[in-house]
């Protein structure tokens, strides 16, 4: 069985993959990578299927010691990948040799990064999803984060695999502000003509309070013509709901499955991956799109 | 006719009905339902809320125009699959001090005896309206007044899996560990989510729930049954 072992664990390091569905009636997260597409980028180039789990790090890289031979590849935030103190490119098929070290030097751009592993990560699934949902305390490798000394199985696959290359135009550029395309949401007439207006024309600093479940947004209060409580409902990826204090929250990929506050608009899946490589104190902007336009 | 309301480029929502009553209730279960058992090419997910269905859906398989068109062509149909949903499940509460921190406050806010505190709460039965916030939390409907209490001020840092608390005119069971406001009145050994094993939960939105008093002895012994995954719990059809 080929393994991984985890020598530092980074600051948040977990199991992520497209995420576990079919469960939201009964209040399960979808969880899941949050930069969905760097995570299908990153197991394409090994040969895995686009939604296999990879390890989804954030902020500083964790450093992972190879006990076997393995195809990997980087994808999403700059870290400054390093193996055995060599630089490597990411968005590209790598070789990792047994006995290497896989680190990374400092965070350039982005924030959260995927490490794909031919043959994919070997956890159990848990109701059909190997992502880690923390709060819950479930899935990925015993339901939390990367720890020191872990060591990880990563499945079988073939020693004959092509090595492989993203196009640089479908290489992601990750700024630290950006315009996110917001399609309006069932409660957006509950907003004043000019709690909309401030909604779409100003600058909103992302807090320190963001995490995968939520990213709470400061900026021009955004005000509500009565209420800002709704009968609970529904929430989706990128869903922006504005609590009374009119200062928005973007829901992310652990959000709860349930919401109470009126939502505003959605935020499209393309500009996802975007969000999730901010940084808190990186600036947002909103742009309404229609379904239609996308 | 029903009203569809886009959530992004990957979700929409069926609003049926604007406020939380049984009524809306059993349509919105009726068409869950429906959406499930038609596992429409495209749909990924159907939760049911309140008042309005949450649909996630793949873009790539079917558009959303074309979703929509589908879904009024079964807004026509005639059905009432929410009938298989009715039944009560049974929930074992022990009432105990040591599970019931709160019990005392309930009753001397409430201006009547810990007693009559579980007996009212023991007696009614609630109608899961939805599941949501934490994975196996239960939205009940019809908490008697009479034990109304608001929520704790300093909401607690950790409350137990499986305390039973009162928060205003609601009553709910902690699915998980967790932080929280609510009053505790008790304690169930049951599980309501379990990640391991299948049924990963046994309370489905439209059944009922009805708690009944066990002492601390049986809360043990019930706890031991169902770590051995052997504790049968109690279900009956409801009748109207």
């Amino acid at each position: 069985m080929n393994k991984i072992r985890i020598i530092k664990p980074g600051l948040l390091s977990t199991i992520q993959d497209a995420g576990r569905w079919g469960f939201q009636k009964y209040g399960m997260p979808v969880s899941g990578a949050m930069d969905l597409y760097s995570l299908k980028l990153a197991n394409e180039l090994v040969g895995n299927d686009p939604s296999e789990a990879c390890i989804e790090a954030t902020m500083n890289g964790p450093s992972v010691e190879f006990l076997h031979d393995c195809y990997i590849s980087v994808c999403g935030a700059d870290m400054q990948a390093i193996i055995n103190g060599n630089s490597i490119e990411m968005y590209r098929t790598i070789l990792v040799n047994k006995g290497s070290n896989l680190s990374f030097k400092g965070l350039k751009t982005g924030l959260r990064s995927y490490i794909a592993f031919a043959g994919g990560v070997n956890v159990p699934l848990v109701m059909g999803s190997k992502s880690t949902y923390l709060r819950g305390k479930i899935g990925g490798f015993h339901g939390r984060k990367l720890q020191k000394g872990d060591e990880i199985e990563i499945g079988t696959y073939n020693k004959n695999l092509d090595f492989k290359k993203i196009l640089k135009n479908k290489i992601p550029v990750f700024k630290d502000h950006f315009v996110a395309r917001i399609i309006p949401g069932p409660e957006a007439n509950c907003f004043t003509v000019k709690g909309l207006a401030d909604f779409l024309n100003s600058e909103y600093t992302l807090t320190e309070q963001c995490d995968r479940m939520g990213y709470r947004l400061a900026g021009t209060k955004i005000e509500h013509k009565l209420s800002a409580d709704i009968i609970s409902s529904g929430i989706a990826f990128g869903t922006v709901q504005v609590p009374s204090h009119g200062e928005p929250i973007i829901m992310m990929a652990d959000r709860q499955t349930i919401g109470g506050y009126a939502r505003i608009g959605n935020i499209i899946s393309e500009d996802l991956p975007y969000l999730a490589q901010l940084k808190p104190g990186d600036k947002i902007r909103f742009k309404e799109i229609k379904l239609n336009e996308i | 006719m029903l009203k569809y309301l886009p959530l992004g480029d990957k979700a929409f929502l069926v609003k049926i009905g604007n406020g939380i009553s049984p009524e809306t209730h059993i349509k919105v279960q009726n068409f869950s339902k429906l959406l499930e058992e038609k596992k429409l090419k495209g749909i990924i997910e159907v939760t049911p809320a309140y008042n309005e269905i949450l649909i996630s859906y793949d873009p790539g398989v079917l558009n959303y125009k074309k979703l929509i068109s589908e879904l009024r062509e079964l807004e026509k149909e005639k059905i009432n699959l929410y009938a298989e949903l009715k039944r009560i499940i049974h929930i074992p509460v022990c009432y105990e001090a040591e599970y019931a921190p709160d019990l005392e406050m309930v009753a001397s806010l409430n201006d009547i005896s810990i007693n009559e505190v579980v007996k009212i709460h023991a007696s009614n039965e609630y109608l899961v309206y939805m599941l949501g916030f934490t994975p196996g939390f239960c939205y009940l409907g019809g908490m008697n007044e009479k034990i109304a209490t608001p929520r704790k001020e300093t909401p607690r840092t950790s409350i137990e899996a499986g305390s039973v608390g009162i928060a205003g005119k609601q009553t709910g069971i902690y699915p998980i560990d967790s932080p929280g406001g609510w009053q505790i009145i008790g304690k169930t050994p049951l599980k309501l989510f379990n990640p391991k094993s299948e049924p990963h939960f046994f309370i489905e939105p439209g059944c009922y729930l009805k708690f009944y008093r066990i002492s601390k002895i049986e809360f043990e012994s019930i706890k031991m049954q169902v770590e051995q995954n052997s504790f049968a719990i109690k279900i009956e059809a409801k009748n109207e």
